[in-house]
């Protein structure tokens, strides 16, 4: 494993006497990258459908391929909405007809199984090599089940974890919607790091948005490992307002920390089997980590992917950017909105690296909108800006910008709660537009 | 890892070798990369319900942004957000709005 950095890179390429080393073939194909190179963008999530339409924004001369395995693309932020009965499967879906007839990205349905970085090429499931002059890398998470005792992935039909959209967010809507009033919803939490940090809480609300006008009688138990959460005053006295008692959260030290389930009776087990929460519907979302791929390629270290945060390029393996989830980005949480964010960030730099210009920093900006009841959100937001010291391709970090950001007041109005959730609709459509559309 | 560093040193000899950038890529200079972020919400094809910024006076854009930062201006969100940018980085946003057709 070697951790490069551009500048040792250059000092051990030796930029001065660079033309002692012009016959050496990869220069050619290199050097006809500047005009009609080759990008492949590996996941079309919405950091990677971020990265192929803007590096065709960015660098029209391209040729932009995004190797996608599904047709349709459902959102996580919205599928809450969903669970709580006010948004239909049909309003998180995605596709990526825009991408190739409006923007010129060639999208390929097929899944990548290996990349070759020295090779600088990726073979997928259905039998394709493809080279490449640069890869974006946006494969999401992928869960582990690997430190709860007794439930694996083949589990997640009886116990879905419905943390990717899709046919999971189905799944438990089916089982919320089979509960008999008076029954126990069960939510199992991981600790950080993980995918959309407001969202199990949000996911609460939603469900209980739901149970208070079909099944009053209900309850929800949230299980979380760790000992406070995202936004969490506003999600906390949200749920009073409108749920009274409705929603339990069990912090890690309390009993949340969940190490066994039984998934036979839908019962979660913590603090060595002294606690059993015996659930209806059991929800339970797994620790996670970088995407297969990441995995398999070693751009993983650990469970996530080391990147210069000012490019996204991995500190892995040259020539190739981690963006979205999969990636370590410093302060930024891990959303959409981040991952939107990082593919623009990355698109910018693979097109100046292939101009020949040097990469540039700009911040960028996350904003997460959670619903409490469809007329009530709150926010969160920050804008993130790369700090460098000495040696910043190593040691630089996505930071907050001090004093920018934060969340919604505690002490707004009822109507600035509906403008808010007037908002997030809004922000759906327009992130939605700027990444699929 | 030798094999790497050799077709390294090959990137780096062309694009030395370049020495230029195309039309459309010496475009994507900092005031790109600072306002493309404001199309996630600002959605440059109308989509949505935040206000489209396509065309908008720069002056007027800069002018809102220092009052949503100094809190001059009410805002639900974007007084947090504006705190994040600096005078120079309004400007930038302003122009850039402007180019886009």
């Amino acid at each position: 494993m070697t951790h490069f950095t551009r500048r040792s890179f250059l000092k051990a390429a030796g930029i001065g006497g660079a033309s002692a080393v012009v016959g050496f073939g990869a220069a050619t194909s290199v050097a006809k990258a500047s005009k009609n190179a080759h990008v492949i963008v590996v996941g079309g999530g919405s950091g990677g459908a971020t990265a192929a339409k803007y590096l065709k924004r960015f660098s029209p001369d391209l040729n932009v391929t995004l190797i996608e395995p599904h047709a349709t693309y459902h959102t996580c932020y919205g599928s809450n909405w969903v669970l709580g009965g006010h948004a239909g499967m049909d309003d998180i879906a995605q596709t990526y007809d825009a991408l190739q007839s409006r923007h010129g990205v060639k999208v390929v349905q097929d899944t990548v199984t290996s990349i070759d970085p020295e090779a600088r090429s990726v073979k997928t499931a259905g039998g394709e090599t493809m080279k490449y002059d640069r890869l974006v890398v946006s494969p999401g998470i992928d869960f582990r089940y690997d430190n709860v005792e007794g439930i694996t992935e083949a589990d997640s039909e009886r116990v879905p974890h419905a943390w990717k959209a899709g046919e999971q967010t189905v799944i438990l809507r089916k089982q919320l919607e089979a509960m008999p009033d008076g029954g126990v919803f069960v939510m199992v939490v991981p600790g950080n790091p993980f995918r959309c940090p407001p969202g199990p809480y949000e996911r609460a609300a939603m469900v209980a948005y739901y149970f208070q006008k079909e099944k009053p009688k209900s309850k929800i138990i949230i299980l979380d490992n760790k000992e406070n959460f995202s936004k969490q005053g506003l999600f906390m006295s949200g749920w009073k307002e409108h749920y009274g008692d409705m929603i339990e959260w069990v912090a890690s030290s309390r009993g949340g920390m969940v190490e066994g389930v039984d998934v036979a009776n839908l019962t979660a087990i913590s603090d060595g089997g002294f606690n059993e929460f015996k659930a209806d519907v059991l929800n339970f979302v797994p620790a996670q980590q970088a995407g297969k791929i990441a995995q398999d390629s070693g751009l993983a270290v650990g469970h996530w992917c080391p990147v210069n945060q000012m490019t996204f390029e991995s500190r892995v393996h040259r020539g190739i950017y981690v963006i979205g989830d999969a990636c370590v980005a410093g302060a930024m949480p891990k959303s959409g909105h981040s991952a939107n964010g990082q593919g623009k960030v990355a698109a910018a730099a693979v097109a100046r690296d292939l101009a020949g210009l040097e990469p540039k920093a700009a911040p960028t900006a996350n904003t997460c909108y959670s619903l409490v009841t469809p007329d009530h959100a709150i926010s969160v937001a920050g804008i993130y800006e790369f700090e460098g010291g000495e040696r910043e391709w190593e040691d630089g970090q996505m930071v907050l910008v001090p004093g920018s950001g934060g969340v919604s007041p505690a002490d707004a109005t009822a109507d600035v709660r509906r403008l808010e959730s007037i908002y997030t609709k809004g922000w759906y459509d327009g992130i939605t537009a700027d990444i699929w559309g | 890892m030798k094999a790497v560093h050799l077709s390294l040193a090959a990137i780096a000899v062309s694009v030395v070798a370049l020495g230029g950038a195309s039309q459309a890529v010496a475009d994507v200079d900092r005031a790109a990369m600072v306002t493309t972020h404001c199309f996630a919400c600002h959605s440059i094809d109308g989509t949505g319900n935040m206000p489209n910024l396509v065309g908008y006076p720069p002056d007027i854009l800069v002018m809102q942004m220092r009052m949503f930062k100094d809190g001059s201006r009410p805002a639900t969100i974007m007084n947090r957000i504006a705190l994040g940018y600096t005078d120079e980085d309004f400007v930038q946003m302003g122009e850039y709005f402007g180019t886009i057709k």
